[in-house]
């Protein structure tokens, strides 16, 4: 039985700097109730049946990449053994087993891979199918798989099984069990959807992740932007900060559990370190000069900021837990931004050294800074794959675009084509980009994303509008 | 009188690009036209207070009129002849009042990104600053504050906007 422990909430950060109360006081004032995280969950076997779940892996490849788009899927209710109540639904474990197959549903429709059908137009396997499913009634509804999974409850927690079956093979593909606090439900279908998506088109999982981003309100001049949070899907979604601030750039820490991001919660633009499970945060770094454009390293141990000094913008890197700042470029121009390759080796970064902003990458201690774009346009915000084989990109050429290049700077390739489309974050597993667009005049503004053929591009819903996107790693 | 006068110029000089009013008041400017004038007032009207203080953004603004902003050309942030005027204007004033401390806004246009576009406000604040420090205005009174592209002041999506919104903007700090 596979056993891996979801990383869970541990609270009490080191602080980078000592004896800041006072100020610590003044910077909380735009702050929300801190985050209560669901806590753990669990990745089992499966026990539908009282059959040992130990039978070995199936394994079984697609070799057809190309289709997978068109490839049918029934996702019907998933079962339960007793209709009991759960706190993760009010109606019951056999509400929560529909809901849970409508959530993968959508997840599989709404990122354009595949073509799901969902438990509101299947019929309900019965407890004892899931292991044993009914053939004949599933290959004659042109479904090319077939996706089944149980819900029961242990103590206080909820139980998922997960199974992918070939219709036309009739044959299991893949099986997984996830145990989870109740408010934790929907992590259970994600995971299952990741299941799914990594055993039909070979690539690493994205679903089971979440995105921190900018919730605007209000008019053009006054425009309103708080820090929020929701899971890749747009559910469980939270505000963090309440607005009397201006917020900007978020970045989710590798494990989830701090935020930087840049406030103007004492007049001035500066970078904070918001710890979730405290709610509380501490400036990045003990100064009086405008900090911006946080990011961190791929281990979560260092964090990258640029600092404007006499109107001179350069990058520094800083250890989270404190210490002493080293500064990574130093030119009279804008150096800004930043983002680590997954190796943590090399960063990526702005400059407009040159006369105009163009991307560069340097060895992540600051030597051998070279230029990579020169396709004419102007490159910023660059973010590195976290598969490492492409940087995203805004490319200014008249309009703003998502762009993705080689690292070497090679392979343009444009993927979206609106009037400012702009910040690309990778999804976890570095196949689909979101990013932000805003409207010519309205200045309104929200999330979008797109995969890397740049066919499939849709709006996320958000509860009002939307910028800023960071799309946080999968989640353990 | 050149009330009525001064009125249209303080307009004019929100609208447009400063090119106006490079000569900061030798005086201070009369107190705002009030409905009837007090032909026989029974007790003293207190008129003094309600004209502008010295140390109000009011009051600044009727010594230098529209050279309170300056306005940069796109991803630029060199002081030209236009903004080294009205910088001139606010020196003296600073110069004048030297108790005085003020802000500096550096802002940006839309058409950038967001990031560049904070960097790029700071580097166009310090550059007034800096040019005020040159006019003998004491560094310690100025701290300066980037919006990036954070709070336009004009709102269209097109070049006169943009124009307008590339600009820094002395605050006092009351």
């Amino acid at each position: 039985m596979k056993s891996s422990l979801f990383a869970p909430a541990v609270y009490g950060l080191a602080l980078l700097t000592g004896g800041w109360s006072a100020i610590a006081a003044a910077q909380d004032t735009d702050l929300g109730q801190p985050l209560g995280e669901g806590g753990e969950v669990l990745t089992t076997g499966t026990n539908a049946s009282a059959q040992d779940e130990d039978e070995g892996g199936l394994t079984f490849t697609v070799t057809d990449e190309s289709d997978w788009e068109d490839l049918g899927i029934a996702i019907p209710a998933f079962a339960t053994d007793r209709d009991v109540p759960t706190p993760a639904n009010a109606e019951g474990t056999a509400a929560l087993g529909r809901e849970i197959a409508r959530v993968i549903t959508a997840n599989l429709r709404n990122n354009g891979l595949f073509e799901p059908t969902g438990p509101d137009a299947l019929p309900n396997p019965a407890f004892g199918q899931i292991t044993e499913p009914s053939w004949g009634s599933w290959s004659g509804r042109g479904a090319e798989m077939l996706v089944h999974g149980y819900v029961t409850v242990k103590g206080p927690n909820v139980v998922v099984g997960c199974y992918l079956y070939d219709v036309a093979l009739k044959k299991e593909l893949i099986r997984e069990g996830y145990e989870a606090p109740p408010a934790d439900w929907r992590r259970a279908a994600h995971k299952c959807s990741d299941l799914i998506y990594a055993q039909l088109t070979g690539e690493s999982p994205f679903f089971d992740s979440r995105i921190a981003y900018i919730a605007e309100t209000g008019p053009k001049d006054r425009r309103v932007k708080r820090l929020a949070v929701m899971d890749s899907d747009g559910a469980n979604h939270r505000f963090l900060t309440l607005g009397s601030a201006t917020a900007l750039t978020p970045r989710y820490s590798p494990d989830y559990e701090k935020i930087l991001y840049l406030s103007y919660v004492d007049g001035n633009p500066r970078i904070y370190v918001y710890d979730i499970g405290s709610g509380k945060q501490t400036l990045v770094t003990e100064n009086r000069n405008p900090t911006l454009a946080p990011r961190w390293s791929p281990d979560g141990d260092y964090i990258l900021y640029s600092m404007a000094v006499a109107g001179n913008t350069d990058i520094y890197r800083v250890p989270v837990t404190g210490g002493r700042a080293v500064r990574l470029t130093n030119t009279p121009g804008i150096d800004i931004g930043g983002s680590y390759s997954p190796d943590g080796k090399k960063i990526v970064f702005e400059s407009d050294r040159s006369g105009s902003q163009q991307c560069y990458v340097m060895d992540a201690d600051g030597t051998n800074q070279k230029r990579i774009t020169f396709f004419g346009g102007r490159c910023a915000t660059p973010e590195w794959s976290p598969r490492g084989d492409q940087i995203a990109f805004t490319r200014i050429a008249g309009d703003f675009n998502v762009a993705v290049m080689t690292p070497a700077g090679r392979n343009l390739k444009v993927l979206t084509s609106g009037w400012q489309d702009e910040a690309p974050t990778w999804a976890p597993n570095g196949r689909i980009i979101q990013f932000f667009r805003t409207a010519r005049n309205s200045g309104r503004s929200g999330l979008w994303q797109v995969d890397l053929t740049g066919r499939n591009e849709r709006r996320l819903p958000t509860p009002v509008d939307a910028s800023d996107p960071a799309w946080g790693p999968i989640r353990d | 009188m050149n009330t009525p006068l001064k009125t249209v110029m303080l307009l004019a000089g929100v609208s447009a690009i400063a090119a106006c009013s490079k000569e900061p008041p030798e005086e201070l400017p009369p107190p705002p036209v009030t409905t009837p004038a007090p032909t026989s007032a029974p007790t003293p009207t207190p008129t003094r207070s309600l004209a502008p203080q010295p140390g109000s953004q009011a009051h600044f603004e009727q010594a230098v009129g529209g050279s309170t902003v300056v306005y940069f050309d796109t991803d630029r942030f060199n002081v030209d002849s236009t903004d080294a005027a009205a910088l001139q204007a606010q020196g003296q004033y600073f110069l004048q009042y030297p108790s005085l401390t003020f802000t500096i806004e550096g802002h940006a246009d839309e058409r950038g990104t967001r990031e560049y576009n904070l960097a790029l406000g700071e580097r166009r604040a310090n550059s007034a600053k800096n040019y005020l420090v040159s006019l003998g205005v004491a560094a310690e009174r100025i701290t300066t504050v980037s919006y990036g592209k954070e709070r336009p002041i004009a709102l269209a999506s097109n070049e006169s906007a943009w124009a307008q919104n590339r600009r820094a903007a002395s605050i006092m700090v009351n």
